[in-house]
């Protein structure tokens, strides 16, 4: 196949992917963009296996391995659970990190094979271009490593800080620029080798300060430095393909970033800079012991059952507990009674972005119930009760009224404003953000300490 | 003096990251995990460079360790190919609308 066809066969491709992605405008059109993917994947495949024509006997090991990768990714994607899904998406992230570290070392020693010079004789710009690709991919790996232990429970979940940490980063981040700087000068290949290692180390140093509830920003960034790995890939072997679909997931998972910022009030470099939650355990410790309200299910299927509307507010302790099916059951049975129920979704509920709307997918909740923040926040001053489960810092109001807190100025669920709130909980510790809740001691505040899917089965039961 | 053709895949990298921009910020926020997995899943499109450096040096019988390197590469790209689309549509098969009665 002639180069010139090819490439613009790779630009098809790289349309499709824009496409796929223009699919998830709407669940209608989603499945039909996937399928654009699945096309444009295949599309690049295919035309590199023609561009090299050759097909020698390396050719048949291509096809093993790429059998053996599919049949590993396909039954992943089969077997794992839906509140598997942030560790699995930042494992796949690893992947694609190595793959890009894989790809730019073996750029680096057969450079002929690319075009792109001979080996010590590399083009100066191919040289920076493959060093960022393998740089960035390092990062990326060890980093959804580390996300990968931490989501999954293998590794703490809490902040791992030390003294001069980000004096430490800081110096590997301008010892990585400065090598890529010189490498692509002098051509020594020993520093390639050192770049790649101190890209590992500060992907691993970077991720192990931040804390649980972080971890939508950091799966995010984590897409993002995926994307531009393999866009720097795409520069180095000049194809369409590669650099389109770097800038896409690049860009992506930078807005995703923002968006997951904004929901938490926070700056990405506060994010990043990790700690968060750790550092205000003397406030915790502090917390007076005040009365609350505490019932059972029979006192929230009785509340329930009387109001005229309920809106149900998830967060991640119903994913920890597999409510999800059963708090479907419940919405069901309340709806048999009458009640308009529908369900709020804060920015940063659960581990990564959108993580409650795919629960409550699984679960057969139809999308059209599920809102987002802004679009129900005003809808709780008219409604009868707020069930809150497993959710706690995303509704909690010193957001709006102490300028200390640490939470102040995020964006808040207004459930104050219901008639009454439920809080299904496991017992009255504070969430993620270290500060108390103090909508849990108000008198319109009903806590039902249990487990979220044991709770919610036993107030089926009492509607029932 | 021409230009340097660098340029060019400079402006298609620009040019896709805004088109990246734009798009992304029109899917719904309720996709946003489908988003990630099928972002991964394309962004393994670098399986291309994988393939290149798993076949160079044509027809010899030996493989270089550049070789093993591609075929490791292929290996984990097509991980991430199958699970990434694949969970996609798993998760986008579960989006429903209300059943109108």
């Amino acid at each position: 196949m002639s180069p010139n066809f090819a490439a613009f066969l790779y630009l098809t491709s790289g349309i499709l992917f824009i496409l796929a992605l223009r699919g998830l405008s709407s669940p209608e059109t989603s499945r039909q963009g996937n399928l654009f993917g699945i096309l444009g994947m295949t599309i690049a495949i295919i035309v590199t296996f023609l561009t090299i024509g050759s097909f020698s006997k390396g050719f048949i090991y291509v096809v093993i391995f790429l059998l053996i990768g599919g049949m590993i990714g396909s039954i992943i994607a089969f077997k794992i659970s839906m509140t598997a899904m942030p560790q699995l998406v930042a494992g796949f992230h690893s992947l694609v990190g190595l793959s890009a570290v894989l790809v730019a070392i073996s750029a680096f020693l057969k450079p002929d094979v690319f075009n792109l010079g001979t080996v010590g004789n590399i083009k100066t710009a191919s040289l920076i271009e493959m060093s960022l690709g393998a740089s960035i991919g390092a990062i990326t790996f060890s980093g959804s490593v580390i996300a990968f232990l931490k989501l999954q429970g293998i590794m703490s979940g809490s902040p791992i800080v030390f003294k001069g940490q980000h004096i430490l980063n800081g110096l590997i981040g301008i010892l990585i620029a400065a090598s890529i700087v010189y490498l692509g000068m002098s051509q020594i290949p020993q520093l390639f080798w050192i770049l790649i290692l101190i890209s590992f180390l500060v992907g691993f140093l970077l991720i192990i300060p931040i804390g649980g509830a972080d971890m939508p920003v950091v799966i995010s960034m984590l897409n993002s430095y995926s994307g531009w790995a393999a866009a720097g890939i795409g520069f180095t072997l000049e194809n369409t393909a590669l650099i389109i679909t770097g800038a896409l997931v690049g860009s992506s998972g930078a807005i995703l970033s923002y968006i997951m910022c904004k929901g938490m009030n926070r700056s990405f470099f506060n994010v990043i800079l990790g700690g968060f939650g750790a550092t205000d355990d003397t406030d915790s410790i502090n917390i007076e012991k005040r009365p609350v309200k505490s019932g059972n299910a029979e006192d929230a299927a009785f509340l329930m059952k009387n109001a005229s509307s309920v809106i149900v507010v998830p967060g991640y302790g119903m994913a920890v507990a597999q409510a999800q099916h059963v708090l479907r059951e419940m919405v069901d049975s309340l709806k048999k009674n009458g009640i308009k129920v529908s369900y709020a979704i804060h920015p940063v509920a659960g581990r990564m972005p959108g993580h409650m709307n795919v629960l409550l997918a699984e679960a057969n909740v139809p999308y059209d119930e599920v809102f987002e923040l802004d679009d129900i926040n005003n809808d709780f001053a008219n409604t009868d009760v707020a069930f809150v489960i497993g959710a706690n810092d995303v509704t909690n109001p010193v957001a709006k009224t102490d300028p200390q807190s640490p939470i102040y100025g995020m964006p808040i669920l207004d459930v104050e404003k219901c008639k009454s709130v439920l809080f299904v909980k496991r017992s009255l510790s504070p969430g993620y953000a270290g500060i108390d809740n103090e909508l849990f001691y108000r008198d319109n505040t009903l806590m039902l300490f249990a487990d979220a899917k044991k709770m919610t089965e036993n107030i089926v039961k009492k509607l029932n | 003096m021409e230009i340097d053709p660098f340029i060019f895949r400079l402006s298609i990298f620009v040019l896709s990251i805004f088109i990246g921009y734009y798009v992304v910020w029109s899917v719904t926020p309720s996709l946003h995990t489908p988003l990630m997995s099928i972002t991964n899943a394309i962004s393994s499109v670098i399986i291309v460079g994988a393939i290149i450096a798993s076949l160079a040096g044509g027809n010899n019988s030996n493989f270089e360790i550049s070789n093993i390197f591609g075929f490791f590469a292929i290996l984990l790209a097509s991980i991430n190919i199958f699970g990434g689309f694949l969970v996609t549509q798993r998760m986008l098969q579960m989006y429903k609308k209300k059943k109108k009665k």
